[in-house]
């Protein structure tokens, strides 16, 4: 059986590495995309805790993080249309101001 | 050679044998891709008042191996201006996740009687708890060899034949996935295995099988269910009436058009095996899967897999001597009479008392198989007969009629299984 | 070195890989297809920690529906590769010492209070569906149906959002 503190560093490098996408990256669908890594880390955390404890509330909590993101997904994906359309460029260096 | 042998009791045998059986799968179900291309074109000829292929070998039984040969030898063209990486990954995501969906579909309820090094071997590859899931989830990722295909060819055409068919891919799984509901509230599993036992028996008076489809056994009859699910499979796998995203009068191609040979072949491959897959989920789900419908006290009944390939192997035999070619006069008349063969020695079951084993073996497999092959026949004669879809048609379907039936499905069945339940 | 271990050394360097690749490919369909690596990855993940209904979730969820999603919105809104812009002093001196620290701290945190976590008693029980669904609908049915009051304030929303502006 793989020790729970594995899993649990697993999760905070691959947090790390959405953080570092988060702020380095140009597009903003990759931007979005770090933050869907991010959460994946959180959910990676939430099974492991789960499978240590015994107890069944991680998964049912990490069932609640996937139906939230892919609310937040949509949402968010249907932004960054509307936000194309009118700046008519992806890079997030252009849409830092408010005026187009 | 001791190591070897102890080797092979231990893990490393049960590694070995699913290896094996991967191998022997992947052959068995390339094969039958190839000949169910055969069995299409002939089929939906004779229905259209012509032949089919009838001039390579026999019956035009070679032609799969000629297309095979001709994907083998053709120019390798890739148009300037791809994403080289993603446009070699579409058709082999579409291919391994198409093959990958038949690792959890189970063939035969009791494994074989001799085992493998101390280990048994089932007539599945795996089993898991959740084998139904496991389909959906590959089913799910489909939608990516599509999309990328199209993407990744750089041109007009592809990309709008892509897009179109992978949103219609997306829609149709809500209904697949949903019209599976009701079925899962009467089995109370998701193991496939599991759904097949609980459809044993018989219902309505001792009359009818327990299939799904017929059984009030802790539900309701799964009729509604069964048609949005193949309904909804026909448009997942893009078949007519579905495929106007890669019909050629339509949109060229649609997504692969610019694929050639062996990539092309792969799509090809891979849109049969998934309709393999649907055929089989339909046979397990709603069909009772390897049950047979005839009540089991009938042992009569256990004779009809010789009682069809006698006669079958017997017709072979005397249609191979009308021919003239060496294929013809050698070939055909030795399967027919290997064909007979197997059929007159499983007849002898009912003297012989080993064979009476093999022949109680082969029942299962052979209902599961026949089922399997109805649903493929009607699959081939829907192509055959119906006009396809205008895309918004389509859509309209899938969220407009398909969904919402598929949800009232899920209610009544549930309304069903709280009523009779034990209170 | 047990096979679980192998296999979970295997699966956490495919998604560790995945996740630089997301940060290193330039074009974002690259970019995404990283991230259904990482997704399915964590999936196989979730199977050895013997959660397999979370596992086939994230699969059929994650993998294919919101990255599609993704997918698509890149294909329809043309992204291209990345201009090269150089990294913002900020982001450059500042940002990812940073972000390697935090990671630092808190892989810090795991291994030092490792030991703290109480350990179940069957630690190789796969979790059942039927048990996941009864704390679903008893403990859990309060956040189930603001859950779903929440995909249906999302759909509409997208659609609101994606609709082409009327020519009045």
């Amino acid at each position: 059986m793989v020790p729970t503190q594995y899993y649990l560093i697993l999760s905070a490098i691959l947090f790390g590495l959405g953080a570092v996408a988060f702020v380095v990256k140009r597009n903003i669908i990759t931007i979005f995309m770090s933050i869907e890594l991010m959460l994946n880390a959180v959910n990676l955390a939430f099974v492991a805790f789960s499978q240590a404890k015994g107890k069944l509330d991680g998964q049912v909590f990490v069932l609640f993080v996937i139906v939230v993101a892919a609310a937040e997904a949509a949402v968010g994906l249907g932004i960054i249309i509307l936000t194309a359309r009118n700046r008519r460029s992806l890079n997030i260096e252009r849409v830092d101001l408010l005026k187009l | 050679m001791k190591a070897v042998t102890t080797f092979l009791a231990q893990d490393g045998g049960f590694w070995v044998l699913t290896f094996v059986k991967i191998a022997l799968l992947l052959f068995i179900v390339l094969t039958v891709n190839a000949y169910l291309t055969w069995f299409e074109r002939k089929v939906v000829a004779l229905m259209q008042s012509r032949v089919g292929p009838h001039r390579v070998g026999p019956h035009g039984l070679l032609q799969p191996a000629a297309d095979g040969l001709k994907f083998l030898f053709k120019e390798d063209v890739m148009p300037g201006g791809v994403d080289k990486f993603v446009y070699l990954l579409a058709p082999f995501l579409a291919l391994t996740l198409a093959l990958a969906s038949l690792a959890v579909i189970p063939f035969g309820p009791n494994p074989l009687p001799f085992k493998f090094f101390g280990h048994q071997i089932d007539l599945w590859i795996t089993n898991p708890d959740i084998g139904l899931l496991v389909l959906f989830s590959v089913t799910a990722l489909g939608v990516y060899g599509v999309a990328l295909a199209g993407w990744a060819s750089n041109s007009k055409y592809p990309l709008l034949g892509g897009l179109r068919s992978s949103a219609q891919m997306i829609s149709y799984e809500l209904s697949m996935t949903m019209s599976v509901v009701g079925v899962l509230l009467m089995a109370n599993s998701f193991s496939l295995t599991d759904i097949i036992q609980k459809q044993s028996g018989r219902t309505i008076w001792g009359v009818l099988p327990a299939w799904n489809i017929f059984s009030f056994h802790g539900g309701c009859p799964q009729v509604v269910g069964f048609l949005c699910f193949f309904i909804s499979a026909i448009a997942e796998t893009n078949r007519v009436p579905f495929d106007l995203p890669e019909a050629e009068s339509e949109l060229v191609a649609g997504f692969h058009t610019e694929y050639s040979s062996f990539k092309f072949a792969m799509f090809f491959i891979a849109e049969y095996t998934s309709m393999i897959t649907v055929s089989s989920l339909c046979a397990i789900l709603f069909f009772g899967g390897w049950n047979s419908p005839f009540p089991t006290t009938w042992t009569v009944t256990h004779y009809i897999p010789s009682l069809i390939l006698i006669p079958f192997g017997l017709w072979v035999l005397f249609d191979g001597l009308k021919y003239e070619t060496i294929f013809g006069k050698l070939i055909l008349p030795g399967l027919g009479t290997a064909i007979a063969g197997v059929g007159a020695l499983l007849l002898a079951g009912i003297w012989i008392a080993p064979l009476h084993d093999v022949n109680e073996y082969i029942q299962a497999p052979f209902w599961l198989l026949g089922k399997i092959f109805f649903f493929l026949f009607f699959y081939v004669w829907a192509r055959g007969t119906l006009p396809r879809f205008r895309y918004d048609q389509l859509m309209n379907i899938g969220w407009k009629l398909l969904l919402p039936v598929s949800i009232a499905n899920v209610i009544v069945t549930a309304a069903f299984v709280l009523l009779r339940s034990a209170p | 070195m047990s096979p679980a271990l192998i296999v979970f050394f295997l699966l956490a360097a495919l998604s560790v890989i995945g996740a630089l690749s997301l940060i290193l490919q330039k074009h974002p369909i690259h970019s995404a297809l990283s991230l259904i690596v990482v997704m399915v990855s964590l999936a196989g993940l979730y199977l050895l920690m013997g959660a397999e209904f979370v596992a086939a979730v994230q699969i059929i969820v994650y993998g294919g529906a919101i990255m599609v999603l993704f997918v698509f919105v890149i294909m329809l809104l043309n992204a291209s590769a990345e201009e090269h812009t150089s990294f913002s002093k900020l982001a450059k001196f500042g940002g990812l010492p940073l972000a390697l620290a935090l990671t630092g701290l808190l892989a810090a945190a795991m291994i030092r209070n490792g030991g703290a976590v109480p350990n179940s008693a069957t630690p190789d029980a796969l979790a059942k569906t039927s048990d996941i669904s009864l704390m679903l609908f008893s403990t859990f049915v309060y956040p189930f149906e603001l859950t779903s009051f929440l995909i249906l304030v999302a759909i509409m929303g997208a659609l609101v959002l994606a609709q082409r502006e009327k020519k009045t």
